[in-house]
């Protein structure tokens, strides 16, 4: 703590304010990867450069408003140009900042050497979460926010970390370079995890390379930083990076599971099954939008209690669903979810709010749909 | 203009009568000096209708957790704050400013071109009024920041987004003519001997500005017309899906962006230097290369845009050049510091308020200079990029930079503008709780920005609680003290102790020559420059 630059502000106001929270973080922390240390030391050495010229410039000036006061007597000089002290203080900066520059370019270079990775994990952004999908494993899924409603809403105390946590972390192994490869579904993200010293933009339609090697394991914090849209501040990052034998296994069981997901849309379902799977898809991928209790936001994000769709043939609003509808916030989320769970939301948005259609689609519908786009 | 000084003999006494009477005076006035306190009346309510935004947003980040506004509101907010505070509030003061003080400055009669100069301001009231009632639509405002990305500002925003893209079209008009205007007025009306480089720095400032202005808004007028196309007429320039690339978007709006920061500061910068020499006693140090200064990182701004963009994945050359560029805007800027601090120097120095607020300014906006000189080494950037870190930096630049140096501007010229002295101790009341109520409002945010908050969101980790409750209270401080100024400015023009022709001893300038208001009609015969 004491190595921070801005401590004594931070005790000035700790001193001011009492008993406080124990976050009086003034400064960026070094990190866990090479990088984020070097970006660190890049950080702290323009900083001192700025203390340093800082400590001159305005000495003189405080200087001169002590000193060189009318009331102190002072008669005014009548100098107005210098050539000599003007070509220095032209030059000696940009010197500094040619030294500067030098050390920089080495930390960029190197950044954007993604090459010859152990891992590529495919980043995908979307309102408002992650998706990610370890290439060539056949290992995919999203990321959600984890923090429950009643701690946005104040109705319960927040926890340490509130806003920071999500229901399936990114998991990563350690000592191992994973390629990142950054894009979106919709608008404009960015992917940020402070302690690795990444971050890139997520662009729709286009694939940004990031890389990184994590020194130690454990759970690392980030969020989205780039204005996506309403729940923006809502779309955190977590990874938690493993040990190599520890990750394996988790690999290993990811497999085992995406292949058991692969049998359940063969399973014969039930109403009652399909909607109390529903209930969960409904309040992890469409609630943001379409609210609680269906009702929506108006006019964004229509309302689906007892709307045209939700309430018309099964067909159209399995297809509105599957495919999204173009030029809104309402993506295509046959990309996004399984057959199952596609069939869960949309009979579950059927039933749900005295929708009460009382029919259902099962996975194999979703299935069907699927196979006849593929053709 | 040969007519007018040939009329000159008779025309005189035409030219005596004073303004017309009512409400029409302001409507049709073309006269540089009711167009210019338009101006600044206009940017007044601007900046405190922007200022009100600011509270709204302030006062969610009070505490973690969501209180007073949803998130789709918090949005608008922080949008609406930054596009009034930027179209509205600063770019119209300087404008005010520019009307007021270039005539006077060299001596000219009126601006060139009068009647397109009441144009240019009566656009801006109602591309205002067409901006804010968005706000009231269904779908609410812009909320896609005062950056307005695409897609979010095209597939992805509220119904109101075409009379954003109106609101931003007459505004662009207006600067234009604005900047045409200044233009005109500076190379064709200045008395006789006013050459170039005997002009004030306010006026070379302007003249540099006017420049960046016509340079830039067309880009943004393109920019805008492009969402609109992408919107209503089916085109894709920013939409992947039809093969264009939203990337270009943000190229093409920092192109204005760049030049856009400095048309902010370039004006402030000039009046800066006229304010310092008057309250040091001593004249203005490095004149010429405070010139060569302003016109590099004018030429400067127009090839660092991409250093907004380091993390959208340009190749690594881009990233470079623009990184090295960016550092390089260190050294004009440098210079002009230095020339401050050393016409400062052995002076013999008073602090009436506008040296306080033009002090701070030289103070502060360095502060401001070096998170920007920080925010230029690329591979920093990408931690501080969208964090609070760049919210701090900006607002340093913006704040004690462009908004000081209105302050400082309108406490050094009031008294030749209302005729009477404003009250001293109030001023330097305004001036002290300003400089803390801003400080403690944005010197934190280096903080939080560097701890890892992200900036444009309504709701945070508790980790930055404190220093976000000590920001709003700062920012409430801030914002409270600015009614406090317009009972001030109000004050010194309903009365107060008469202002002499020059009411600072060491000022200097062909404006402290005429008497104190400045009369409806200035300099109607030139006057001899050595």
């Amino acid at each position: 703590m004491m190595r921070h630059p801005h401590v004594w502000m931070g005790l000035l106001l700790w001193s001011v304010f009492g008993q406080a929270h124990a976050a009086w973080t003034v400064n960026m922390a070094p990190g866990a990867t090479e990088v984020s240390n070097a970006v660190f030391d890049l950080h702290m050495t323009i900083f001192w450069i700025c203390v340093i010229i800082g400590l001159v410039v305005f000495g003189a000036m405080f200087w001169s408003m002590i000193i060189h006061r009318r009331s102190t007597g002072q008669e005014p000089a009548h100098f107005h140009e210098h050539t000599w002290v003007e070509i220095l203080w032209t030059v000696v900066p940009f010197l500094i900042l040619v030294a500067m520059a030098i050390r920089a370019t080495k930390t960029l270079i190197d950044i954007y050497d993604a090459s010859e990775s152990d891992l590529d994990v495919q980043v995908t952004g979307y309102q408002w979460k992650w998706h990610y999908k370890y290439l060539g494993q056949d290992v995919e899924f999203f990321s959600n926010l984890a923090t429950p409603a009643d701690q946005i809403h104040n109705k319960s105390p927040k926890d340490e970390h509130y806003l920071l946590e999500v229901d399936q972390p990114l998991v990563l192994p350690v000592d191992a370079k994973v390629r990142f490869l950054v894009t979106a579904a919709d608008v404009i993200h960015s992917w940020w995890m402070p302690a690795f010293a990444v971050k890139r933009d997520a662009i729709p339609g286009f694939v940004n390379e990031a890389w990184t090697r994590v020194k130690k394991p454990g759970i690392y914090r980030g969020q989205c930083t780039e204005l996506c849209g309403k729940d923006h501040g809502f779309m955190p990052i977590v990874v938690e990076v493993k040990s190599k034998p520890d990750f394996d296994a988790w690999l290993a069981e990811r497999k085992a599971e995406s292949a058991k997901l692969k049998e359940l849309t063969s399973k014969e379902w039930t109403l009652q099954e399909l909607v109390e799977r529903g209930d969960k898809v409904y309040h992890t991928t469409c609630v943001a939008c379409h609210q609680a209790e269906g009702q929506g936001l108006p006019p964004m994000f229509p309302a689906l209690k007892g709307s045209k769709i939700a309430t018309g043939p099964k067909e159209g609003h399995l297809s509105l669903v599957f495919h999204g509808k173009p030029g809104t916030a309402m993506a295509a989320f046959g990309k996004q979810l399984s057959e199952v769970d596609i069939a869960a939301v949309v009979t579950y948005e059927r039933n749900a709010w005295g929708n009460n259609k009382g029919d259902m689609v099962t996975p194999k519908d979703v299935l069907a749909l699927k196979q006849a786009e593929s053709q | 203009m040969s007519a007018v000084i040939d009329d000159h003999g008779h025309a005189g006494a035409d030219h005596a009568h004073g303004p017309a009477k009512g409400l029409m005076r302001w409507v049709l006035t073309t006269n540089h000096k009711d167009i210019g306190t338009m101006y600044l009346w206009f940017s007044f309510c601007a900046f405190l209708l922007g200022g009100s935004f600011a509270m709204v947003i302030r006062a969610e980040l009070f505490q973690p957790g969501l209180q007073i506004v949803q998130p789709e509101f918090f949005n608008q907010m922080t949008t609406m704050h930054g596009l009034v505070m930027v179209f509205g509030a600063v770019m119209p003061a300087f404008v005010g400013l520019a009307n007021w003080m270039i005539p006077l400055m060299i001596g000219a009669p009126d601006m060139a071109l009068p009647r397109m100069n009441n144009f240019s301001f009566w656009l801006l009231p109602a591309a205002f009024l067409l901006l804010v009632s968005t706000l009231f639509m269904p779908g609410g405002g812009p909320n896609f920041g005062w950056t307005f990305y695409a897609p979010l500002s095209t597939t992805y925003a509220p119904e109101s987004v075409t009379f954003f893209i109106f609101a931003i079209h007459l505004m662009g008009i207006s600067s234009i003519m604005g900047a045409i205007n200044v233009i005109a007025t500076i190379l064709n009306l200045r008395a006789p001997g006013m050459t170039l480089m005997k002009m004030p720095l306010f006026v070379w400032t302007w003249l540099i500005t006017a420049f960046l202005l016509i340079a830039v808004m067309p880009v943004l007028a393109g920019v805008v017309t492009m969402m609109l196309m992408d919107i209503h007429f089916g085109t894709s320039f920013f939409s992947a899906a039809g093969g264009g690339d939203p990337v270009l978007f943000q190229h093409v709006f920092w192109f204005f962006g760049h030049p856009e920061v400095y048309i902010m500061i370039l004006p402030a910068f000039g009046a800066v230097s006229s304010i310092i020499p008057a309250f040091s006693r001593k004249p203005l140090f490095g004149y010429t290369s405070m010139v060569y200064a302003t016109g590099a990182i004018a030429f400067l701004s127009f090839i660092v845009w991409a250093h907004h963009m380091f993390v959208v994945g340009i190749p690594v050359v881009g990233e470079l050049f623009f990184m090295y560029a960016t550092m390089l805007i260190a050294v004009p800027t440098g210079v002009k510091v230095f020339n401050w601090v050393s016409t400062m120097w052995q002076g013999s120095l008073t602090f009436e308020t506008p040296m306080l607020f033009a002090v701070a300014f030289v103070i502060l906006f360095t502060i401001g200079g070096f998170s920007g000189l920080m925010l230029a080494i690329a591979p920093a950037d990408f931690q501080y990029h969208d964090t609070y870190f760049v919210v701090a930096h900006f607002h340093y630049v913006l704040v004690p930079g462009a908004i000081f140096g209105i302050f400082a501007s309108a406490y050094y010229w009031l008294p030749k503008w209302t005729g009477h002295m404003y009250d001293e101790t109030l001023g330097k009341l305004h001036f002290w709780l300003s400089f803390i109520g801003m400080n403690m409002a944005f010197f934190p945010m280096h903080f939080v920005g560097l701890a890892g908050m992200p900036r444009r969101i309504p709701d945070y980790n508790l980790q930055f609680a404190d220093f976000n409750m000590i920001s709003s209270i700062g920012a409430f401080t801030f914002g409270a003290t600015q009614i406090f100024f317009l009972f001030i400015v109000i004050k010194c023009i309903r009365g107060g102790k008469p202002a002499p022709a020059k009411p600072w001893d060491g000022a200097d300038g062909l404006e402290w020559t005429i008497p104190s208001p400045a009369p409806y009609h200035t300099f109607v015969t030139p006057p001899e420059v050595k």
